[in-house]
């Protein structure tokens, strides 16, 4: 199973992260590394992209939360894009709405 | 109850996949269920199936090797039924570590914990039966199962006639 992780840096000063495929406890680990990786190439303006996402559980959830906490702390924010409900569903379920910035789209996003 | 499906996968995360859709996929095909309660059962099953391979932790190799998870689907008129069980040392489901509210900039520092609160949400029911030999969780989905016609070429009343 393969995980897409695209990076577009046509917005600055956002890097947008384009995330296609399955997001579980098999593939995230590959998502936390591309996080890691953008950040410590002091991209600190992250936009992560989940339309391309089939299917996200808590184990990706929980990359998203470690890596905003990562940028927080170089005074940096984690931005969503996300239209789908039933990946909506999942940050509304476990609250994690009110911690991202969830958008619409990436032109949305980056026109903070 | 019906049984439906029996499967045991190798306690790795890779295997996972393969589970939630097979169980989603019968789910669909037995059940009278609209879409966003089957994709609410395939992360359910998702969930448990993570929890039960984490609950070997570094008892098996790192293919899963030496360790299994099973997963039972059964059915009956007004509900299915999916079990995943795993023999890892077990865990008390009523002693879970919480979150602080969302508001709080602590919340940031929990990155894990949030599979079991999200089956509850998920599915209609769910038991947690841990033991030092083992955890099995059964979750219940409500709902009529869906009728299935033979296509009617073949029909009970259909008879042969020459000519």
């Amino acid at each position: 199973m393969d995980l897409g992780l695209a990076v577009d840096d046509s917005h600055p000063p956002y890097t947008v992260l384009a995330v296609k495929g399955e997001v579980d406890v098999y593939t995230a680990p590959r998502l936390r590394e591309k996080l890691v990786e953008l950040v410590s190439q002091g991209k600190h303006q992250i936009i992560v992209d989940l339309e391309g996402v089939d299917f996200l559980d808590s184990t990706g959830l929980g990359v998203l939360v470690g890596g905003l906490k990562r940028l927080r702390s170089h005074d940096g924010d984690l931005g969503l894009v996300c239209t789908q409900q039933r990946i909506l569903k999942v940050f509304e379920i476990t609250g994690l709405t009110k911690v991202f910035a969830i958008h619409d789209s990436v032109e949305a996003a980056a026109a903070r | 109850m019906e049984t439906i499906l029996e499967l045991e996968i190798p306690a790795s995360p890779e295997y996972i996949a393969i589970a939630r859709l097979v169980v989603s996929s019968i789910a669909s095909s037995r059940r009278n269920l609209p879409d966003d309660r089957i994709d609410d059962l395939k992360l359910a099953v998702s969930e448990a199936c993570t929890n039960a391979i984490e609950a070997y932790g570094p008892t098996v190799d790192e293919d899963g090797s030496d360790g299994r998870v099973r997963i039972l689907v059964q059915d009956d008129d007004e509900k299915l039924e999916v079990d995943v069980a795993d023999n890892g040392p077990g865990f008390d489901p009523d002693d879970l570590p919480t979150h602080p509210p969302v508001t709080d900039p602590e919340r940031l520092n929990f990155e894990r914990g949030l599979g079991i609160p999200l089956i509850r949400t998920l599915v209609d029911d769910v038991q947690f039966v841990s033991t030092p030999g083992g955890t099995s969780v059964r979750m219940t989905v409500y709902g009529e199962p869906l009728e299935l016609h033979p296509p009617e070429e073949f029909g009970p009343d259909e008879t042969l006639t020459e000519g």
